[in-house]
């Protein structure tokens, strides 16, 4: 049983009066608990994909199943509350709020999603701050840590509400290469503790070799599928 | 809830100058508000006080058809003996009633023995006049402030007019309702300033100096001026007694009676209804105010914040809630604009009253103005500002809600 199912799908962007289509009859499955990473250069449809299967846009064309559900027939309301309940985000600028301290960005979807009692938010929030390595941390804003610190929040605060799956676009992106490793190596950690589906998209082709599944995206296409070890499964 | 409040306070925190700029605006146009209702608030209540308590008195029950032709003094309306006991026993069982003064007017001739002038003449019964129109004697400004039979109260204005001063002999001339004329002799025992300007040329004698100037037979009266305990009770007590008094019918089976509050027997009542409608303009401007300056300052948010809004979105929160969090935002400003906006408009209204600023009306002069500070305007200019503030927070908020996550997170 497959987490994600997708089936010929296609995404066309209108501007002006062009028409341009940034991914074009791809197909593939995912299982859950599985460690993904989609390369590509920049414009090959990597941020496009991981919108789909994030339930933040509608193919254009073909089917999307993202833990039983067909993506292009959830509402806008119905996309956010499947998005709050089944997936993580983890974005490339980290995207804390502000306002809110660490412990607080954790805690916010659990808190104005999902509606969580407070002893359980508190048990849930704890134990990914220990997780991530930033309990010391917990009282201070985004504008007081580090890049890697910001991402190792972000990861925690994607993982609080127990989703099926955790998407991050270019998470590695905007931090050193020792740091990157280091976040690579907890989603990983995270994927392991809590059985949770990462899909990452990155072009860093030192980050990609962590992947254990490797989508290679270019113009819009998919062309192949790696599995960990070099093994290509075309 | 209250996480949207920590949220909103947190923002509104987060740019301290902005929200300080848009507060004080808001404080401002609270204080001028407030300040200008207090001032002309109570600038209105005094005058209406004045002119109430020293002349009209709060309603006035004459004979049907009498107010018509009031500028006439018509005698031939006057209300008879029995009329007089009818309205009587009413008017005793109203315990709102503090008291009530029955008035003969007409119009005669005042003489000083060189020349003669038209004069307007209230006959009353000292002591119950006094009753219901209390001020009166703070009219007096020369004389006795004690009506006695045979003693006459001249408009300042007649009594310099005609080079008459207290003590003087005078006449009083009046043709009665048969049309013969009689005269009798008074003496100036005071001179009243006028409540409501140069015009005024009422004169007050006894009421039993009245009837015999008029040579009338019977008791006769042409009004009964009544003052109530509560005058914010007017409206209700005026359709009560209303109601009672029409049920008082003619051997034609016509009322006999018509009753008149202050309002439609003073023309200062539509200066105190300009009041009322510059005050109304004036708090149009303050919504204004709050309206402008909480829209723009929301929109400004929503724009700053559109990377924000794309994250919470993204990961699930309901465009519901997104609205709610920007709304709070505004609703705290106009919290904070409304509560600050109150306590300084009272302290400047304290000051203004410490200051004891005076001004005229009328021929009276050094009048104190004390600006009263009304609880419920407190209240209505509070719940006005936060509404207001809550509405221009809608659309912006509306538009952070409506707000495509995947738009808003290519933001830059």
């Amino acid at each position: 049983m497959s987490l994600i199912k997708a089936e010929n799908i296609k995404k066309d962007y209108q501007v002006g009066e062009l028409i341009i289509t940034a991914l074009d009859r791809v197909s593939f499955e995912i299982a859950p608990a599985s460690f993904v990473s989609f390369v590509g250069p920049s414009g090959s449809g990597k941020t496009t994909l991981l919108n789909l299967i994030g339930c933040l846009d509608k193919p254009t064309k073909g089917t999307l199943k993202v833990a039983g559900a067909d993506v292009a027939s959830l509402d806008r309301k119905e996309s956010a509350a499947f998005r709050g309940t089944n997936i993580g985000f983890i974005f490339q600028d980290f995207n804390l709020i502000p306002v809110l301290t660490v412990y607080e960005n954790i805690e916010y979807p659990l808190l104005m999603v999902q509606n969580t009692p407070a002893v359980e938010r508190e048990k849930r929030v704890m134990a990914l701050l220990e997780a991530v390595g930033m309990i010391e941390q917990k009282d201070k804003y985004p504008d007081q840590i580090s890049g890697g610190q910001k991402q190792r929040v972000a990861i925690a605060r994607a993982l609080v509400t127990n989703p099926k799956l955790v998407l991050a676009d270019e998470p590695t992106a905007n931090l050193d290469h020792k740091t990157a490793y280091m976040v690579i190596e907890l989603m990983k950690k995270m994927r392991d503790e809590f059985r949770t589906t990462f899909i990452f998209s990155t072009h860093d082709q030192k980050i990609v070799g962590e992947a254990e599944i490797i989508f290679t995206l270019e113009d819009g296409n998919l062309l192949d599928r790696h599995l960990e070890g070099g093994k290509q499964n075309g | 809830m209250g996480n949207l409040f920590k949220i909103a306070i947190r923002n509104l925190l987060r740019y301290k100058r902005r929200t300080l700029l848009t507060a004080s605006l808001i404080t401002v146009g609270v204080v001028f508000v407030l300040v200008f209702i207090s001032v002309s608030g109570s600038f209105k209540n005094m005058m209406i006080g004045q002119i109430t308590d020293s002349m009209i008195g709060h309603m006035q029950v004459h004979r049907k058809g009498y107010v018509a032709s009031i500028e006439n003094l018509p005698l031939n309306l006057n209300l008879k003996a029995g009329a007089i006991a009818r309205l009587e026993n009413i008017l005793d069982k109203q315990p709102e009633i503090v008291a009530y003064s029955p008035r003969i007017k007409f119009g005669g001739m005042f003489s000083n023995f060189v020349e003669t002038t038209n004069i307007r003449l209230n006959g009353i019964y000292p002591d119950k006049e006094l009753k219901s129109v209390p001020l009166l004697t703070s009219r007096v400004i020369e004389g006795k402030k004690i009506l006695d039979k045979g003693g006459i109260w001249i408009p300042a204005l007649l009594a310099k007019g005609m080079k008459v001063k207290v003590g003087d002999t005078i006449v009083v001339v009046a043709t009665n309702k048969d049309g013969s004329v009689n005269g009798k002799q008074f003496i100036v025992a005071g001179v009243l300033e006028s409540a409501t300007g140069p015009g005024g040329r009422d004169g007050y004698i006894h009421i039993d100096d009245a009837g015999e100037v008029l040579r009338m037979e019977g008791m006769e009266i042409s009004e009964v001026a009544i003052r109530l305990k509560d005058f914010g009770k007017l409206n209700a007590f005026s359709k009560k007694l209303d109601g009672l008094l029409s049920k008082e019918l003619n051997q034609q089976d016509k009322p006999i009676f018509e009753l008149h509050t202050w309002e439609k027997l003073s023309p200062f009542y539509n200066i105190a209804r300009m009041i009322d409608v510059m005050t109304f303009f004036v708090k149009l401007m303050l919504i204004a105010i709050v309206l402008i300056s909480i829209m723009n300052v929301m929109i400004m948010a929503v724009y700053e914040r559109i990377r924000e809004i794309g994250t919470i979105a993204a990961i699930g929160t309901l465009p519901g809630k997104i609205l709610n969090m920007f709304v709070i935002e505004g609703f705290c400003l106009g919290i904070v604009g409304a509560v600050i906006g109150n306590i300084v408009g009272i302290v400047v209204i304290l000051m203004l009253n410490m200051l004891k600023i005076s001004f005229n009306f009328g021929q009276q002069t050094g009048l104190i103005l004390y600006a009263n500070v009304n609880p419920y305007d407190l209240v209505v200019i509070s719940v006005t500002v936060i509404i207001v503030s809550i509405i221009a927070s809608l659309q912006p908020a509306f538009k952070a809600s409506r707000m495509e996550p995947i738009k808003a997170l290519r933001h830059v």
